[in-house]
């Protein structure tokens, strides 16, 4: 990217972006510790390294437009704006959980948010953005499904069903790839014939761009691009963004099918640190407010803590509410 | 009133149905133009137009998948799977997205669609063209299984179907749809979801039977002093109008076209073992097909309870 930052958004944009990644950043590393605890349990998919992609994105969206992710979501649903304290609570299984402690880390819902999971299945999302896309349209109501989904969801049949649809029924859906090259442990060249995940989109007549999906002006850029052209023409549009997870698939993963020259390789292009030296490089901010905002969001993530600590067990009788009517 | 078919029972409801609510939308293979491989559809596409009435790729996962986002939205769309075995590639979203939504997001995210599909054998076709799986969707929670036995309980239950808030599975007796005629009101009335109705009173024996079966299992009982509860909504199934009436008779047969081991029949069966064991005077027997993939043409005849298998379970249960 070579515009200045100013020239794309106005600074305070431009911090609410950097707030949202740090915040982002110390939720995950805050939950990894609850998980090491014990306060979490089962399966905890962290985003860290992949927080432009999130933030970028959501800032370049609609409010009402939808958004349906994978499993890998907390940081999603958080730039949405879902409360921090409720969906920490959320992973702790607590009943003030953004689901009341029913959906889970790998199932945040919010409708007030039109955040629409978090999907455990890989690929199951494809064709519910297709679903709530074509009931934009039905209803006339021009609102974008954003439907992002990883590197190894692309070999699913979902996939394919879902681009095919998009485009036959010309269905305002956003795909966005989060290629971080790796699904679990086997590589994208490993499992994909067609490693360049965007070129997949032209088999639909689909047009995709690939994007660096560690410089959130970039990923902003594309998606603003991206899905106001999906707004104008009511047809589907592929964004690759390439992106890296800092940590294994989930907590239960040491990652070591990754040699430890890329990992280290792709940390030194932290989407964060990236981010705050063209901040302070354009005056956009200082170092001290860069500090300031750290602390606030350790703050805001202590409190999430402390909130999911303190909040109540559902009771039994949760067990048996929201199956049927 | 009219004298009808189900294909034009279920056809009609569909009809007056779209006609009095618009969010109410139609997709499957084929069911715009063709109108279905059954018909059931036909003329729908001309009434409502290709928005409301949706052809689809041959994709079973994206049918059921795009029909929960369009429920979710708020629209109630009803998908069509072309026969039961085709619901397979699809049961990935009916299990893990439609049926688990609601639970997923406390409730404030909802599925409300039907799933119409041909059910059962008795039509000449092999195997997947004439499944019975229906325990698989009984075994999930979340969502309903409905099996009309007639045309006037099809357009009944169809229209509670598409009006209820959760995700039903609306199967279809295939071997039903043109052999019985009876007259079917048009307009409004709808037939209860979750409710057993009572084909036939008697008072020495209980017999459970649903879809299909439930016209042989009539014909089997002629000259006994049997009760016929035609089932009709299998998950959640009336669980109190079958215990009142083996407490009354004492005795229960259980007629599934499905095969044997962990149908429906054994759920059945072990709840009234459960509820009422002290009124039985006999065992609970189940008349069902073999474990076996369903065969070709003739052969199917052997292969689903047929009125004489039917006649020999109420001669067996009677000893006691």
């Amino acid at each position: 990217m070579d515009s200045k930052l100013r020239a794309i958004l106005p600074d305070h944009d431009l911090l609410r972006m950097y707030e949202q990644m740090v915040l982002c950043r110390e939720f995950e590393e805050s939950c990894a510790e609850q998980y090491t605890k014990g306060h979490i349990t089962g399966f905890l998919h962290l985003y860290s390294g992949q927080e432009a992609v999130a933030v970028g994105s959501t800032h370049a969206l609609h409010k009402d437009d939808y958004i349906l992710s994978a499993y890998r979501e907390h940081a999603q649903a958080i730039v949405r704006g879902a409360d921090p304290r409720r969906v920490m609570a959320e992973l702790f299984g607590k009943s003030t959980g953004i689901c009341k402690g029913k959906g889970g880390s790998m199932h945040l819902f919010d409708p007030e948010l039109s955040f629409m999971g978090g999907y455990a299945i890989v690929g199951g999302q494809f064709p519910i953005a297709c679903g709530l896309a074509f009931a934009s349209k039905f209803r006339k109501e021009n609102r974008v499904a954003a439907c992002f989904f990883g590197d190894g969801a692309v070999n699913q049949g979902t996939f394919h069903e879902g681009l095919n649809w998009a485009r036959l029924w010309e269905l305002p859906v956003l795909f966005v790839c989060e290629n971080n090259f790796y699904g679990i442990g086997t590589a994208v060249g490993r499992a994909s014939a067609l490693a360049d995940i965007h070129k997949r989109a032209c088999g639909y007549d689909i047009p995709a761009v690939r994007v660096d999906g560690m410089d959130v002006m970039a990923v902003y850029e594309a998606v603003k691009h991206g899905a106001e052209w999906v707004r104008e023409n009511s047809r589907p549009y592929l964004i690759e963004a390439v992106t890296y997870r800092f940590r294994g698939h989930s907590m239960a993963d040491p990652g070591k099918y990754r040699p430890v020259a890329e990992v280290e390789l792709w940390k030194a292009r932290d989407p964060i640190p990236g981010f705050a030296r063209r901040l302070v490089e354009e005056g956009v901010v200082t170092q001290k407010e860069l500090d300031g905002i750290l602390v606030k969001a350790r703050v805001t993530v202590a409190e999430a803590v402390r909130f999911a600590e303190e909040s109540p067990w559902p009771e039994d009788g949760e067990v048996y509410t929201d199956i049927y009517v | 009133m009219p004298i009808m078919n189900m294909v034009q029972a279920i056809n009609l409801a569909l009809k007056e149905e779209m006609a009095l609510d618009d969010r109410v939308v139609l997709l499957g293979e084929d069911v715009a133009r063709d109108g279905g491989v059954f018909r059931v559809s036909e003329g729908l596409l001309d009434a409502f137009g290709p928005e409301r009435v949706i052809d689809t790729p041959l994709s079973e996962s994206a049918i059921v998948g795009a029909a929960v986002g369009m429920a979710a939205y708020g629209l109630l769309p009803v998908a069509e799977i072309q026969f039961m075995g085709f619901i397979y590639p699809a049961l990935d979203q009916i299990f893990a997205n439609a049926a688990r939504l609601r639970s997923r997001s406390r409730g404030r995210y909802s599925a409300p669609l039907v799933v119409r599909t041909p059910y059962g054998a008795g039509i000449k076709a092999p195997e997947l063209h004439e499944e019975s799986t229906e325990a698989l969707f009984c075994q999930m929670p979340g969502i309903k299984v409905v099996v009309p036995s007639g045309p006037y309980q099809a357009k009944g239950l169809l229209l509670s179907a598409i009006r209820d808030p959760d995700p039903v599975i609306f199967l279809e007796p295939t071997r039903l749809y043109r052999m019985i005629r009876e007259e079917v009101p048009e307009g409004e009335y709808t037939v209860p979801l979750g409710k057993a109705r009572l084909a036939r009173e008697g008072k020495a024996v209980t017999v459970i039977a649903w879809g299909s079966m439930l016209e042989r299992t009539l014909k089997a009982v002629e000259g006994y002093d049997a009760e016929v509860i035609d089932l009709l909504t299998l998950s959640p199934f009336d669980e109190e109008t079958l215990l009142a009436s083996v407490r009354k008779t004492g005795r229960a047969v259980i007629v599934q076209e499905a095969p044997l081991t962990c149908g429906l029949g054994a759920e059945l069966s072990a709840t009234l073992a459960e509820q009422a064991i002290l009124h039985l005077k006999g065992p609970i027997l189940r008349v069902a097909a073999p474990d076996v993939p369903i065969p070709l043409a003739r052969l199917v005849d052997h292969y689903l309870p047929s009125v004489e298998r039917i006649r020999e379970a109420l001669e067996e249960i009677l000893k006691y």
